[in-house]
């Protein structure tokens, strides 16, 4: 089943794109004990076409602009399979057969025949020549088609840092439990500080599982939290959808859970990729490019809905302080309030929204089934002309159930997910104000340790245990230098979250608006679809006589 | 409690295309609620003889109605005729329930959260108040096209008498009397279905009403249950119309502008999206719940048809038995010669009331899936210029 719907947004967004392309793959091992994911894995391929001009992309082919291929140490990438090797990353699972799960890669680069795998061919898409292509879009009306004129350039504030890159996750594969392709392709990337550019090659795809995921957040969190960047939170698990798919249930359901996964995770990792800091972190970069990533150890407790939770338990733990941190900067103070209030706001707008997509779908569901019942009714009326309008009218409610299905499913992946994803998102900026009331905490608690270090020494003077004194002396020095680090600490955590959070709202207002643009024009497409249904209606009913 | 009133240039929902005749014509030119009770003004104006004037009114309420509608069913001449069905009572419980809630949750909400609400609640009081007036003034228009119930007495006392008629509601016993009635006419509604007519008119139309009839139950309950989602979506966009209008008010960056914009667009469209539900109850749904009285009414007449051919048929066994045993004969006679006339009276009157029903039905069914069609693309229509007029605006600020 292929189902293409694009959705094409800016740089900073992810393109959309993907082939449902469930393997069934039958493993004996199906039920292969894992420590991390109780749900599941699923395959990432990442595909990332740098787009010239960013098109409407339809299910198999993107278009990629190719810049010279930068040089690829060729015997680095050979070290690396074709493929997630099946024995190191199926230790306990030899029967499994991943040897058929492919490896979509660009076509481009000569180099890159060296290393396709062995396995049948890749289930991929056609690259067609490196000019901005515009595609037919398939899928539904809801296709836009979206140019750029030139791209879309993120600068750091330093600036310098530029890049311009597309990222995708598609092609969720179940080989035993599911992967994803994830593709990535850039144009160029230069730093401020050296020309080189950071990626090894400009495109390449490669697999990765939904645990590997939880795993570079766990390993950016740990790394980058605790001294004021904003790391984005990767997607929840879910018990109940993953053990609906594992259990091998092809179903609508299930197939929505896939995805909603998929999405969250191109979201999630775009919102990564952006991060000027982040992209150049070798978690991110091993993540990006290797063909082989090391399992995830114990996701499970790393899990971003755990790491969450850790960080709200410290954040209590925070306030819960007797100290009150004397802040000496009114920002700090202001924007933890505003970032409060927009919590609040967001989550009620979210709930509203989710239970605009509820009532949609019932709405859709309650139209088929008035259709039905009105074809019916066309069926027993015995007066023709009324009998054959009856039948219109129930083939125009089927269509309309159709929109409302499909405009349910647009309020979702548009508007209730991009408002999910900032409550998660501003969940994390409170944390990284909580840590800096940490850092501050443990600046003084320093400070307060070094004065009574102070008093201890000067009591001691008095006495005679040279030894004492000296070791009292020691003590103080070293404090000395922690309270000075202490104070450094708490000074570069301030200036690195004033940027942070200046990063933060310039995105979230591009976010915001680019995704409530392009919901308010899937409604127009509602609308003049619905024109187009009722004005073909009109005069079937008006030639009853 | 708040009172409604409702003038008589209010548009209708009329399911039925009826013939305005000068010599009698009867509207409902106001409607009174209060506290449990409505109060409906019937108007009259009447060239007949039989007024005293030409132009009266009188105020009616439910249940003054329903036994007008009574004394037609249980009215021996009318067996022929299609019993025009009676109003449905009015139901306001579930709005005043709403409104009562609305009324105990005031403390938790915003006072422009308050105000919102209870204009939608009262506008939806409203439009139940309208409809059940409308329901009420198309049995009257109903009848008083009939050529034969418009001659009635008890119709003429309905419309003129200017007191109150004191009938008042079915005591416990009389309903239950109703209840056994029911169940035994449907119990002979099943007998009688399964005599195959020698007509095939009737033999026709009997297989179409008891399949159309059931199909148009089906259809009207599968209306209400979309027009109810329909609804409830266009709740949800009322409430995230005042959230994002919240967060443009907090907001201190570019997107305060924005989310005011968005959020006054979602208002409007939210109204839109209110009068699409609004219209296809009144066009599509009280249609289906009109047919459906209606094809119930024909149902009941082809079942007293049918009663009187099996008396007829009674009859004539009775009156071979009496000259068999040469007893009574002159008794049987007449009463055979009674089910006959009575029988053929029906036939002759039913077939030409089931002809007219077709005729109404096709007509009222044209009607209003025409409007219905023409509502739906203005709607779409505003809709889809408010959005594009939005997105331009928000777009050229981007």
């Amino acid at each position: 089943m292929i189902v293409g719907q694009i959705l094409p947004h800016t740089l900073p967004l992810l393109h959309f794109y993907f082939h449902l392309n469930i393997k069934n793959l039958s493993s004996p091992n199906n039920t292969r004990k894992e420590m991390c994911d109780v749900t599941e894995i699923e395959e990432l391929k990442i595909n990332v076409h740098v787009f010239n001009v960013c098109v409407c992309v339809c299910v198999c082919v993107c278009v990629c602009f190719q810049s010279e291929p930068a040089s690829l140490p060729a015997e680095d990438i050979s070290t690396n399979s074709n493929g997630p090797k099946q024995d190191s990353l199926f230790d306990d699972d030899p029967e499994d057969l991943f040897a058929e799960a492919t490896e979509e890669v660009s076509l481009d680069s000569p180099e890159r025949d060296v290393l396709l795998s062995d396995g049948p061919s890749p289930a991929i898409t056609p690259i067609t020549p490196p000019t901005s292509v515009i595609t037919p879009c398939i899928g539904h009306a809801h296709d836009d088609m979206f140019t750029h004129s030139s791209f879309d350039e993120i600068e750091e504030e330093e600036g310098g840092d530029s890049f311009d890159m597309h990222i995708s996750v598609s092609d969720p594969e179940k080989v035993g439990e599911f992967w994803f392709t994830l593709s990535l392709s850039f144009l160029s990337v230069s730093l401020s500080q050296t020309s080189m550019s950071l990626f090894k090659r400009n495109e390449f795809s490669v697999k990765r599982r939904f645990s590997d995921f939880l795993g570079l957040h766990s390993k950016l969190a740990s790394k980058y939290l605790h001294i004021g960047y904003i790391v984005p939170p990767a997607p929840e698990k879910s018990i109940v959808g993953m053990t609906k798919v594992k259990v091998g249930k092809e179903d609508q359901s299930s197939n929505e859970f896939v995805e909603k996964r998929r999405s969250a995770l191109e979201r999630y990792l775009m919102r990564t990729v952006k991060h000027p800091v982040l992209l150049k972190d070798p978690d991110v970069l091993q993540f990006l490019e290797s063909s082989d990533l090391p399992r995830a150890v114990s996701t499970q407790a790393l899990s971003s809905a755990g790491l969450l939770r850790m960080v709200n338990k410290a954040a209590d733990a925070v306030n819960k302080m007797t100290i009150k941190m004397n802040e000496s900067d009114a920002w700090f103070e202001e924007k933890q309030q505003h970032f409060e209030n927009l919590d609040v706001q967001l989550r009620k707008l979210h709930a509203s929204v989710e239970s605009l997509v509820c009532h949609r779908k019932e709405l859709s569901v309650n139209t088929a089934q008035f259709a039905k019942s009105a074809a019916m009714l066309g069926n027993s009326e015995d007066h023709t002309a009324l009998s054959r309008a009856l039948s219109q009218l129930a083939e125009v409610e089927e269509k309309i159930d159709q929109l409302h299905q499909d405009q349910a499913n647009a309020d979702f992946y548009l508007f209730s997910e991009l408002l999910g994803d900032y409550v998660r998102l501003i969940t994390a900026v409170k944390g990284v104000f909580d840590h800096r009331m940490k850092t501050w905490q443990k600046w003084q608690d320093s400070q307060m340790l070094l004065q009574k270090k102070r008093e201890a020494e000067a009591k001691l003077q008095f006495t005679n245990k040279p030894d004492k004194l000296q070791q009292a002396k020691d003590e103080i020095k070293e404090l000395e230098g922690k309270v000075q680090q202490g104070e450094r600490d708490f000074e570069q955590i301030s200036k690195t979250i004033r940027k942070e959070v200046s990063r933060f709202e310039k995105e979230r207002v591009k976010d915001f608006k680019t995704i409530i643009i392009k919901y308010l024009e899937s409604l127009v497409q509602t609308q003049q679809q619905l024109i187009k249904y009722w004005e073909a209606f009109l005069p079937e009913a008006k030639a009853i006589s | 409690d708040t009172t409604f009133r409702s003038y008589s240039d209010d548009p209708r929902a009329v399911n039925v295309d009826l013939q305005t005749d000068a010599t009698l014509q009867v509207d409902i030119s106001d409607a009174l609620s209060e506290r449990d009770k409505v109060k409906f003004t019937v108007h009259t104006k009447s060239t007949l003889p039989n007024f005293k004037q030409n132009e009266f009114s009188v105020v009616r309420q439910h249940e003054e109605f329903i036994w007008l509608h009574d004394s037609f069913v249980e009215n021996e001449d009318y067996a022929g005729y299609i019993i025009p069905p009676a109003p449905p009572r009015p139901d306001f419980d579930a709005s005043r329930e709403k409104l009562q809630k609305l009324g105990e949750g005031e403390g938790s909400m915003t006072k422009e959260e308050f105000t919102k609400m209870k204009q939608e609640l009262e506008a939806e009081y409203l439009a139940i108040f309208k409809k059940t007036v409308a329901m009420h003034e198309v049995f009257l228009c109903r009848v008083a096209a009939h050529p034969v119930l418009r001659k009635d007495l008890n119709f003429h006392v309905f419309l003129e008498y200017n007191q109150d008629l004191s009938v008042r509601g079915k005591n416990k016993k009389e309903k239950l009397e109703d209840f056994f009635k029911n169940v035994v006419k449907s119990a002979d509604g099943v007998l009688v279905a399964g005599v195959k007519d020698v007509d095939d008119f009737f033999e026709h139309e009997k297989t179409f009403l008891l399949e159309y009839h059931n199909r148009v139950k089906d259809a009207s309950a599968k209306s209400d249950r979309m027009i109810r989602s329909h609804k409830n979506a266009a709740d949800d966009i009322n409430r995230i119309a005042s959230s994002l209008y919240t967060l443009g008010t907090q907001d201190s960056t570019d997107l305060c502008k924005f989310f005011l914009k968005v959020s006054e667009l979602f208002e409007k469209t939210r109204k839109i999206e209110a009068r699409v539900a609004a219209d296809e109850d009144l066009k599509l749904a009280d249609l289906l719940k009109y047919y459906l009285r209606e094809s119930q009414a024909a149902k009941d007449l082809l079942y007293r048809r049918s009663r009187a051919l099996v008396d007829y048929e009674n009859a004539n066994k009775a009156l071979d038995k009496a000259r068999a045993k040469n007893r009574d004969v002159l008794q049987a006679e007449t009463s055979q010669q009674l089910c006959c006339h009575k029988f053929e009276k029906i036939s002759e009157s039913a077939k030409q009331e089931l002809i007219d029903f077709k005729t109404r039905r096709v007509a009222a069914f044209r009607k209003n899936l025409v409007e219905l069609a023409e509502l739906e693309l203005k709607h779409a229509k505003g809709n889809l210029q408010l959005l594009q007029s939005c997105l331009g605006i928000l777009k050229g600020n981007t």
